[in-house]
């Protein structure tokens, strides 16, 4: 058997990390203090189609990103962890896109790659968390999904078995191809260096060959990375970026709390002795 | 028409407590915009559905009730709302953001090109001003949430397009029964003819579902542990302060990412939101994520060695100094005072 598989990665600021120089004077995200990482969930995602692979050697896993250039970084980990090819969908149409627009894009990208069997994206990016773009994706495919996987059970000729979360337990649900699962971090990912693929730190899209003035990979070199505008994959301009979004931001600000009229208690066996005692008399405690 | 919709959840034949919160909630909302508040039940065997949901206030409820429904998958589910709110039009539309309200949602929105925010900690109704386009938008839904590693608050809106749709973690909204007798109206829809068997590609093969590990939810006393608590060894203090008052042990997602302790006791924008009486936050800074699920408590005392954290500012009583030395200050005051 071979599976023809692809997965869904965002590069995203690692809000997980955020230091102190992480806001700005004026209050704002200063998002260049932020390292941009491979959205974990998403190398979740990766290490399933991974362990398909390892299982049915001859399959493929496509990986697909969309963002600005320098989200091509997200593929060169990827071919470099063990994927066979990277494409990047890239264009200024698609900037400020909400989930509905950027799934409407990755949708339109996946019609162009066709006969795959498993789409494969992680539950949530970190940035947002918001868990829409794999059910949205799905949707415009008119395919079926499976959200919240946290591992896959077994993998027939026309169909897969995963053990997904539900609300309180679990669940084992099986579904035909092609179909889209997206993955939580329930399973640990190999290690980075598991397979050390180096050269693959080598690959461009042909944007980053003409910069760096080398000529372009040829297309069948696995070193290339493909490039894809809103043109390239037939979308339609009004439905992408922030025209395509209807859900638009109209504020955001800075918390401030009110501070609490609050009493400071010292470290010390008086202080705390009296406000356990204070809180025993009120009966908050005990 | 153009009423505001609540999704119901629903396990054994139960409305799940968010679904209740948000009935509250959307009762409210539909006063405000002078519209009628109703309920889509989708499952098998719902005849006890009604009673439990009018008493919020509930208007009309739509019922599609067809042994296919049940357990949830998200297909035909999703055509039933397509398809229903292809008819009735709603302005609003309301869901648990449970697994299932967060795998429902955006395929629904999918279709019916809308847009959609997750983990709403704040509904509220406004205008918008579309400044680039000069259009003013009345009684829109202000769809707030935290966002982007802490410390900022965004106001999402919808302007043109229906459903304005939003979920909402279990907890965050407050349930109230309006009225026992009030009187609401049931349609009983055909449901297959809101899906098809295409939709059915989903087999569930087996499930289990067990009650919460934790009673984290409902505890009266809370002791959470955050980042600054140091090792799953150190933790143990915490969960010995939390034995010693009958509390709860909660945690920070940074504590939780420490492997510190289980990830089910998160509190926070993604984790559990609770409101306990008193709620001891030790070694946590108080970042935006966390407050959203713990700041309606009533008492809120703080640990931290840094007299400057965010938290203390939502606190009742700072403490300022170590783990290792204030909880078994504490630990061993209460032993010593209690009875
Ligand atoms: C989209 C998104 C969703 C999120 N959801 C959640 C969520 O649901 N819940 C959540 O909690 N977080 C959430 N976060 C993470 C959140 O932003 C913070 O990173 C997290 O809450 C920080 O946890 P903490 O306060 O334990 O750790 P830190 O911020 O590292 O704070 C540790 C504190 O401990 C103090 N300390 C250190 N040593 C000691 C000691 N020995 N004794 C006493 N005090 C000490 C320090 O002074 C500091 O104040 C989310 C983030 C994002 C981006
Ligand atoms: N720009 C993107 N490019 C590729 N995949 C994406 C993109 N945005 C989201 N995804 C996928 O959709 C999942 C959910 O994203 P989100 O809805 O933003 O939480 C991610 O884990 C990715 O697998």
């Amino acid at each position: 058997m071979t599976y023809k598989m692809i997965v869904l990665a965002k590069q995203v600021p690692d809000t997980r990390n955020v230091g102190k120089d992480a806001m700005k004077a004026d209050g704002t995200v200063n998002r260049a203090a932020l390292p941009a990482i491979f959205n974990p969930e998403d190398l979740c995602a990766l290490e399933q189609a991974l362990r398909i692979k390892d299982q049915f050697p001859n399959s493929t896993i496509t990986l697909l990103t969309m963002g600005p250039g320098r989200a091509a970084d997200v593929l060169r980990e990827g071919l470099y962890r063990g994927a066979d090819k990277g494409i990047l969908l890239t264009d200024r149409a698609f900037a400020g896109a909400d989930t509905l627009a950027t799934s409407y894009a990755l949708a339109q990208a996946i019609k162009k790659i066709g006969g795959f069997d498993l789409i494969i994206g992680g539950r949530q990016a970190i940035d947002g968390d918001t868990a829409q773009v794999g059910p949205q994706v799905a949707e415009k495919l008119g395919i079926p999904q499976l959200t919240y996987t946290e591992s896959i059970e077994s993998i027939g000729e026309h169909s897969v078995t995963v053990k997904r979360q539900i609300d309180g337990g679990v669940e084992i649900a099986k579904v035909e191809f092609p179909a889209l699962l997206t993955v939580t971090a329930a399973q640990q990912c190999r290690p980075r260096n598991a397979k050390f693929l180096m050269k693959y730190k080598r690959a461009l899209t042909p944007g980053e060959s003409a910069a760096q003035g080398k000529e372009p990979y040829p297309m069948d070199n696995p070193l290339f990375l493909a490039e894809w505008s809103v043109a390239d994959v037939g979308a339609d301009i009004v439905q992408c970026g922030l025209s395509g979004s209807p859900t638009k931001v109209k504020k955001v600000e800075n918390i401030i709390f009110q501070a609490k009229e609050s009493r400071r208690i010292e470290d010390n066996n008086q202080e705390i002795e009296e406000l356990v005692v204070e809180l025993l008399n009120n009966h908050t405690i005990g | 028409m153009k009423n505001l919709f609540v999704y119901l959840e629903i396990e054994d034949n139960k409305v799940a407590e968010v679904s209740q919160e948000l009935l509250t909630k959307g009762r409210s909302l539909a006063n405000e915009l002078g519209c009628q508040l109703e309920a889509v039940a989708i499952g098998y065997k719902l005849s006890n559905i009604a009673h439990e949901v009018i008493p919020y206030g509930v208007d009309i409820l739509h019922l599609f009730d067809d042994e296919k429904l049940t357990p949830y998958t998200t297909m035909p589910h999703a055509s039933i709302l397509v398809n229903l709110f292809k008819e009735e039009q709603p302005q609003i539309c309301l869901m648990g953001a449970t697994i299932i309200g967060r795998d429902l949602g955006p395929r629904v929105s999918s279709a019916l090109t809308s847009g959609l925010t997750a983990d709403c900690t704040s509904l509220i109704i406004g205008d918008y001003e579309d400044k680039r386009n000069k259009k003013t938008f009345k009684d829109l839904l202000y769809q707030i949430r935290p966002a982007f590693g802490g410390n900022i608050v965004a106001t999402i809106v919808n302007p043109e397009n229906r459903p304005q749709m939003a979920t909402v973690r279990e907890g965050v909204m407050k349930k109230a029964i309006l009225d026992e007798d009030y009187k609401g109206e049931v349609k009983e829809h055909i449901a297959e003819d809101y899906f098809t068997d295409n939709d059915l590609a989903v087999e569930i093969l087996c499930r289990q579902v067990e009650k919460a590990a934790n009673n984290l939810k409902a505890a009266p006393i809370v002791v959470a542990g955050g980042y600054g608590v140091g090792s799953k060894e150190n933790f143990e203090l915490i969960e010995e302060l939390a034995h010693c008052i009958n509390a709860e042990v909660g945690a920070s997602r940074a504590a939780v990412d420490a492997g510190f302790i289980e990830h089910d006791r998160q509190i926070g924008q993604t984790g559990i939101t609770v409101r306990p009486k008193l709620y001891i936050a030790c070694g946590i800074s108080g970042q935006i994520q966390h407050l959203a699920g713990m700041q309606e408590s009533s008492i809120v005392i703080t640990i931290n060695n840094d007299p400057e954290a965010p938290i203390n500012a939502i606190a009742d009583y700072v403490i300022t100094g170590t783990i290792e030395s204030v909880v078994p200050k504490m630990i061993s005051f209460y032993k010593q005072n209690s009875k």
